[in-house]
Formats: structure tokens, C-alpha cells, sequence
């Protein structure tokens, strides 16, 4: 019974019963479905880049004890109002979108703010607040673009406008104006870009160092640069240029790239702690990235795998959109406002008497939830290329919480790795389940109920395994139970 | 002295309530003004008070245990919705034919069963969901609403694979799959509704509605004045003390799970009898945040809740929806404004009364 292994093994399982649950999932109806990779990854790839962003907008309000913000749906709700307008105004293409980005940030900013503001009156009672609180905005923005919108406020724009120039239609096509205003941006586009603001940056701040008097420190700044001077040097190679203006970059090629690059830096790192800084011990952390590369490159060279990833064609900038949001949000964690609301979301009486100002530290994390869920919206939205007026918003919240648990979150800790892997998981069996349902069935309609159901289950079972769990947690610290908190019949 | 007394009497009612009840007020003379019916539109109120009367009416237990506003009772309804589809095959075999030849009696008889079966159901639902919020104390309510939606998204495949075969539940072409909405044309649309019927004026009084209605009402208030009813309000306001005066507190609040998760079935029998349909699929979904609401515009608190805020709040709440259609279609035919309406009342009470929660507890 003592044995630590089994003990370990056993815990691994409790812990991530959920994932091992899906894990098993994935592969039963991938089985089960016939289908191959090469139609898998495509898809999931896809869908990958329209919900990461979603679903990262989470983490924020988990760790500040928030729970998991089922208010996404309201800043989805902000980036489709900017849609309207910039749409309505008749801007298109990358311009388009960064005028979105101008006119949602604010409106984001305001019903976070908000919500914040709400959330601080419901302390405890959050998550169900939140999931209210879509649906009740969901109606005034149901009573903002079917009745006010023409209404009140007189639009006239045919296409946009139901015929009686009252509410606007069902469905708005981006294919015009912002469909793949992200997704089209090509690499030499974003190179040289990078390379002129970090130069630009640099400039300035070397300027700034000097006037101030202060150290050059001009290694620092090079680090950056170099990089990018290099990348944008190739570029004037006709080879590399014709690679660099394309959009889309082929998955084993990313894979390459990717391996080539960690490989190296790795292998630098290990360098210069043996070489140069002759530390002892065997370097596990880098060997094992490496080990982890060489792996996932070697799956490249599986034939089926091959011609499955050759199909998947990644936007660039989008996919780099997601990784800053995935390096942002641990870099974000570890600033002194990040560490607060960590401290909030351990204990709110904690945090208050080490002078934390708790309620505004939840507002602040209510309000980068929303703004980054309105931006994760635009990225879907662009991607998809049209609006589903009244539908686009709707399971937003579901769908980026449901993968955000499936990959092991709970409701009080969730981390970027587990949301990059929930994605995974619940949007492959999202994608096998109508075809698995057909085959193992003969009707499609059941697989789709079945991911339905999966999506609510997942959420029921999380909540209530965390419930479950908080409160064996208590019963184990009796003071706590035996002082006056319970004489509130249900802490809700 | 006056001033102050109305102040107290305000504040006892409760602001929301005021709006609302102004809000209907103000809907009845704008229709009265537009020269629509107000006497058959006051009838229409009437027949949904009925219909929707007993859904809300579960809640009660619920509040009283202690797993506050049902958010879950989604579950008794699918019980109930299963009772009532049995019900239909039976008649499909001529299972009541065999007995009755009166059609209005074989109605009857239809219904009965249907509210039997219901009962029996959602209550072995009751008793296992009342086992799960027993586990989760302290997060009833986003469990419960959750467990609500996987048991609807559970049921719509089940509702595809059950071996229901009656002519009116399948669809026709695949001879297999319930559909959508079942009529009740040959089952037991309208029974009670028609029960010793009257109209007043051009008001049709539904009277074996609302005495069937009231009946319940009736028999929760009986429960709730009972030593064990009492026992079981003891459980939901003050666990400790009641564990403390050695009352079994889990199995209490087992026992209002399982009474509302029951009534929640038999609720939608009877409304699916007043609407003529029963509505499977996604349908059932958000019905229970349309019972929290009512029984919060009545009056109710997420912890504290009588039938007198049931009859009050189904009466404000329904009769606004009753009135609304008409005269907003009436007003603005476009856009669906009495389905923003109710989004909005619904989830504005039920976000006000969250808010509000936390100083009650104090």
C-alpha cells in the first residue's frame, strides 16, 4: 500500500481522470469514426486557431479566483458590435480589422468593468452569475441590433438590414471586407514589420539611455534584434523571399523549423552550463525538450502522418498572436499584479489584510478576460468569414470552458499548457463525434447530440468533482466547520 | 408617519416586484388603449398562470431544503416528459379504449397515468440527484444547472433511440425518432383545462387547471406545516442547529430534491395538457431559469421562499409574457420583442436576486 510508485501512478490518475477520460475518447472514435489524419488535422488545426484565444481569455479570472468566467460570452458580444460597425462603414482587410480592435477594446474595457463591478456584489456566486449574465446581455444585445438598430437609429444599408429596415439580418458576410484580414497577413509582412518597430524601439530607448545617463546596456537590446536583422536579411534572398511571402505555413514545415530551432538553443543552453559554467548534474530539463522535438519530428516521417501535416496549412500570424497570448499570460502571472491576484484567489481576507485592494484586483482581471475574449471573437470571426448575428456568441462561453476543463483545469487553477491541450482534445472528438455516431450508429444526429452532451458533461462533472473535492478538503480542517461560517445554511 | 409607513411597505414588496407589477399594469391599459381584447388577453393570463403554476411551485421545496432556486428541475421535467410518452403508446395499443369508451374519459385516464408515471420517475431522478447535491453543498446552484443541461443534451439522443413506435411521437418518414413537438390532439390536450370551464365575459376560466393548480399549492403548504416539513425548512436555514436537534440534514435535503424534481414533472404534464404539445429536444433547457425567475419576481430569495410568492410571481411574471406578444407585435411588429423581454426580466431578477444574496446571509 506504501509503495510511492502506486501511490504516484494512482494519484496521476485521480488528478487527471477528466483528460484520460478524453484521451480515450479521442482515440475510441477516431477508431470508430474510419476517418483518416489527413482529414483530422486539417480541421483540427483550424479550429485550433479559431478557439485558442478563447479559450487562454479564461485563465486570467481562474487564478484570481473568479472561477471559470462563463461572462466570455460579453466580450465576444464587443468584438461583434465593432464587426457591425466597421463592416457597416465599409472598411476591409487588415486596416478593417485593427479599426475592430480599436472600437472593441473600449467597449470591452467598459463591460468588463462592469461585470467586475457585478461580480464584487455575487462574491461566491460567480460562475453562475456569469453564465446569467451572458444570457441577460444577450438580450439587450438582442434588443440592440433587432430593434434599436433601425429602429431607433436609422440605418440604411440593404445588405446589412433586414427588408422592413428594422434589426439587422440573420447572417453578415465577411468574405468581402474581413475574412482572413489576420490569416492573410504574409510572413515578410510580419518580419519586417518586427524588425522596424524593435529597431524603432531600440533607437529610442538607446536615445533615452543616453540622455538619462545611464548604462548603454546595448547587448540587451541586441538580443531581439539580431535575430529579426537576420530573418529580414534572408528575406532579400529570392529563395527565401518567395517561402517568406507566403501566408500559410505547411505544419511540417513549422515542425522543422521548430525542432531546428529548439534543438539549437538547447543544445546552446546545455553548452554553455557544462562548458562554460561547468555545472553539475545531467541537464534533464533541456535534453528532454530536445528528446520531445526529435520525437515530434520524427512523427513527420510516418508516411500517413506525413501527408496529414503536409495538409495543414497554419496562418501565421494568428498562430503568433496565440503564442505571444501564451507567453503573455505566465509573464502577465509573474508581475507584482499578477502575484496579487494570485494571493486574491488563494484567500480574499489574506489578500485584503496584506493591503491588496481585492475588489479592484478582480475587476482588473474581469476586464483583460473580456478584452482578451473580444479578441479571441475577432480572431474566430475573421477565420470563419461570416457573423451568425444572433448565434455566433451564444456557445462561446461553453464550448472555451469545456476544452479549457477537458485538458485538467479546474476551477481554481488552470494553466496555458492545459489549455493548449484541452483544445486538442475536445476539438478532435468535436470533430470525430457526428462521424463515429454515423458509423457506430448510422446516424449522424447522434454523434452531435454526443458532443453536446460531452461539452455540458465535462462542465457538470468538473464542478462538481471540485465541489465535491473543496469540501472533503474542509471536513479535514474541523475548526472551519464548526465556527460560525456555516451558520449560512450554503455558501452557494 | 404616513410617509415612513409606505416607505416600510415599499420595501416589504419589494422594488423589483413594484416595476414588474407597474410594467403589467401599464401593458394591460397600452392594450386597452390599442383597443385589443383585454378581457380574452386577461383569460390568456389566467390559462398560462395555471400552466406554468406548478413548474414554478417546485421550487419551493427546493429553497426550503436548503439546494436553493432548482436551476436542475430540467431533470424532473425530462421524468415527467417520459411519463407522458408512455402515456401516449399506451393509447397508441388502445390501452385505455379497452377500459372506457367516452373519449373525455379516456382522457382522463391518459393524463392520470401520465401524472403517475411522471411522479414515479422524477422522483428515482430526485432521489440520485439529491445523493449528487448532497456531495457538492455550497455549489448547488451552477452544479445544478449544469447537470440540468447534460441531462437535456443526454436526452436528445436518447429521445433519437428510445423504441417509442405511436404514430403521432415518431417521425413519420424514418419511422423512427421522436420528433420535435407531439401533439396531444388525441391524448389529453386541454382535460383539465376544459374540467367544468366557464368564460366570464369573453374570460374562459380554466377551472380543473387552476384547481389542480391550487390543489398543489395547497399540498406543499399542508407539507411545509407538517413535523417534517418543518424539520426540512430547519435543515435548509440552519444545518448546524438542525444536525445539532438530531435531524438527519442529508436526507432532508434529498427529500425537497425529490418533491421539487416530482413536481417538476408533474408540472409539465400539465402544461404540456394546456399548451396541447409536449416539446422534447432542447426545449426543457432553459425552462428552469424561466421557474427561478417567477418565483423570484414573487418575491422569493435564493433562501427563503412561500407559495405565496409562487402565485405572485407565475401571475406577473406569465401574465407579462401573455400581454407582451400581442400588444408588442401589436406596437412593433418587428423583431421579436416579447422574446427580448423575457430574456431581459428573467435573467435581470435572477442577477438581482444573486446580487442581493450575499447581504441577506450577513
Amino acid at each position: 500500500m506504501k509503495n510511492p510508485l502506486r501511490e504516484n501512478v494512482g494519484g496521476f490518475f485521480a488528478r487527471n481522470n477528466v483528460t484520460i477520460l478524453f484521451i480515450v475518447l479521442c482515440i475510441g472514435s477516431y477508431i470508430a469514426s474510419g476517418t483518416s489524419m489527413s482529414y483530422l488535422l486539417p480541421e483540427l488545426f483550424t479550429r485550433f486557431g479559431r478557439n485558442a484565444f478563447l479559450v487562454l481569455s479564461l485563465l486570467v479570472p481562474v487564478v484570481a479566483g473568479l472561477g471559470l468566467n462563463f461572462g466570455i460570452v460579453i466580450g465576444a458580444v464587443a468584438a461583434q458590435i465593432s464587426i457591425f460597425l466597421v463592416v457597416l462603414w465599409g472598411f476591409s482587410g487588415f486596416g478593417g480589422l485593427m479599426l475592430c480592435v480599436a472600437i472593441c477594446t473600449p467597449l470591452a474595457i467598459l463591460f468588463g468593468w462592469l461585470i467586475g463591478k457585478l461580480f464584487n456584489s455575487m462574491k461566491g456566486t460567480e460562475m453562475i452569475g456569469g453564465l446569467v449574465t451572458g444570457y441577460f446581455s444577450d438580450g439587450l444585445y438582442q434588443l440592440l441590433f433587432l430593434v434599436i438598430l433601425g429602429g431607433v437609429i436609422p440605418i440604411n444599408n440593404p445588405t446589412l438590414m433586414i427588408s422592413t429596415g428594422v434589426g439587422v439580418k440573420n447572417t453578415i458576410n465577411l468574405k468581402d471586407n474581413l475574412k482572413y484580414a489576420l490569416d492573410d497577413v504574409s510572413m515578410l509582412t510580419v518580419i519586417r514589420v518586427a524588425f522596424y518597430v524593435v529597431a524603432a524601439v531600440s533607437v529610442i530607448l538607446l536615445i533615452f539611455r543616453i540622455v538619462k545617463k545611464q548604462g548603454l546596456k546595448i547587448s540587451s537590446l541586441l538580443k531581439p534584434l539580431v535575430p529579426l536583422a537576420i530573418l529580414y536579411g534572408a528575406s532579400f534572398i529570392p529563395a527565401a523571399k518567395t517561402f517568406l511571402d507566403t501566408t500559410r505555413l505547411v505544419l511540417v514545415t513549422a515542425v522543422e523549423i521548430a525542432a531546428l530551432v529548439t534543438v539549437a538553443y538547447n543544445l546552446y543552453l546545455i553548452i554553455r552550463k557544462k562548458a562554460i559554467n561547468k555545472e553539475p548534474g545531467v541537464p534533464k530539463k533541456e535534453l528532454a525538450r530536445i528528446g520531445l522535438m526529435v520525437a515530434l519530428y520524427a512523427v513527420t516521417w510516418i508516411p500517413q502522418m506525413y501527408d496529414a501535416m503536409m495538409a495543414v496549412h497554419l496562418p501565421v500570424l494568428t498562430y503568433l498572436c496565440i503564442g505571444a497570448l501564451c507567453l503573455f499570460i505566465p509573464w502577465f502571472m509573474d508581475t507584482k499584479l499578477g502575484q496579487n491576484m494570485r494571493t486574491v484567489g488563494q484567500d480574499r481576507g489574506v489578500a485584503a489584510s496584506a493591503g491588496i485592494n481585492v475588489d479592484r484586483t478582480r475587476i482588473i482581471a474581469m476586464i483583460i478576460s473580456t478584452v482578451l475574449a473580444s479578441y479571441g471573437q475577432l480572431i474566430s470571426l475573421q477565420n470563419i468569414g461570416t457573423l451568425q448575428t444572433y448565434g455566433s456568441h451564444n456557445q462561446v462561453g461553453l464550448y472555451a470552458i469545456a476544452a479549457l476543463l477537458v485538458g485538467g483545469a479546474s476551477v481554481n487553477k488552470a494553466t496555458t499548457k492545459q489549455a493548449v491541450l484541452g483544445i486538442l482534445l475536445f476539438h478532435t472528438l468535436f470533430i470525430l463525434a457526428p462521424n463515429a455516431g454515423k458509423a457506430l450508429l448510422g446516424n449522424a444526429q447522434i454523434g452531435e447530440y454526443f458532443r453536446v452532451f460531452v461539452a455540458y458533461g465535462v462542465i457538470a462533472l468538473a464542478l462538481a468533482m471540485h465541489a465535491w473535492n473543496s469540501k472533503g478538503k474542509k471536513r479535514k480542517a474541523p475548526n472551519e466547520v464548526e465556527d460560525g461560517s456555516m451558520a449560512i445554511p450554503f455558501g452557494l | 408617519m404616513g410617509a415612513t409607513s409606505i416607505k416600510k411597505t415599499i420595501k416589504n414588496f419589494g422594488l423589483p416586484r413594484i416595476i414588474i407589477f407597474s410594467f403589467f399594469v401599464l401593458l394591460m391599459i397600452t392594450a386597452g388603449i390599442i383597443n385589443m381584447d383585454v378581457q380574452s388577453l386577461m383569460g390568456d393570463v389566467i390559462r398560462r398562470w395555471g400552466m406554468y403554476g406548478i413548474l414554478v411551485l417546485a421550487m419551493v421545496p427546493g429553497i426550503q431544503s436548503g439546494i436553493g432556486p432548482n436551476f436542475g428541475v430540467t431533470i424532473g421535467i425530462v421524468g415527467g416528459l417520459l411519463g407522458a410518452l408512455i402515456s401516449v403508446e399506451l393509447r397508441s395499443n388502445d390501452f385505455f379504449a379497452a377500459y372506457a369508451s367516452n373519449p373525455t374519459l379516456v382522457a382522463m385516464m391518459s393524463i392520470l397515468v401520465a401524472l403517475v408515471l411522471a411522479v414515479i420517475i422524477s422522483s428515482v431522478f430526485g432521489i440520485l440527484y439529491g445523493m449528487l447535491l448532497n456531495r457538492v453543498k455550497g455549489s448547488e446552484m451552477t452544479v445544478s444547472t449544469y447537470v440540468g443541461f447534460s441531462v437535456v443534451a443526454l436526452m436528445n439522443i436518447m429521445w433519437l433511440i428510445l423504441p417509442f413506435r405511436s404514430q403521432t411521437s415518431i417521425w413519420p418518414i424514418a419511422q423512427e425518432g421522436l420528433r420535435n413537438t407531439i401533439s396531444l390532439e388525441a391524448d389529453f390536450s386541454n382535460v383539465f383545462n376544459n374540467l367544468l370551464g366557464f368564460y366570464i365575459g369573453r374570460t374562459y376560466i380554466p377551472t380543473g387547471l387552476l384547481l389542480m393548480f391550487f390543489l398543489l399549492c395547497v399540498l406543499v403548504w399542508l407539507f411545509t406545516k407538517s413535523r417534517i416539513g418543518a424539520m426540512m425548512a430547519a435543515a435548509g436555514t440552519n444545518p448546524i442547529y438542525a444536525k445539532a436537534s438530531g435531524i438527519n440534514v442529508n436526507r432532508m435535503r434529498i427529500l425537497g430534491t425529490t418533491i421539487s424534481t416530482a413536481l417538476g414533472g408533474v408540472g409539465i404534464v400539465m402544461y404540456a395538457q394546456s399548451f396541447g404539445f409536449l416539446q422534447l429536444y432542447n426545449a426543457p433547457q432553459m425552462m428552469g431559469f424561466s421557474c427561478v425567475a417567477s418565483i423570484l419576481i414573487g418575491g422569493a430569495s435564493i433562501r427563503k421562499a412561500r407559495i405565496f410568492n409562487v402565485l405572485l410571481g407565475t401571475f406577473l411574471f406569465h401574465g407579462i409574457m401573455a400581454v407582451a406578444l400581442p400588444v408588442a407585435n401589436n406596437l412593433i411588429p418587428e423583431g421579436n420583442l416579447s422574446e427580448i423581454l423575457r430574456i431581459i426580466i428573467s435573467n435581470g431578477i435572477i442577477l438581482y436576486a444573486l446580487s442581493k444574496s450575499k447581504e441577506e446571509g450577513k
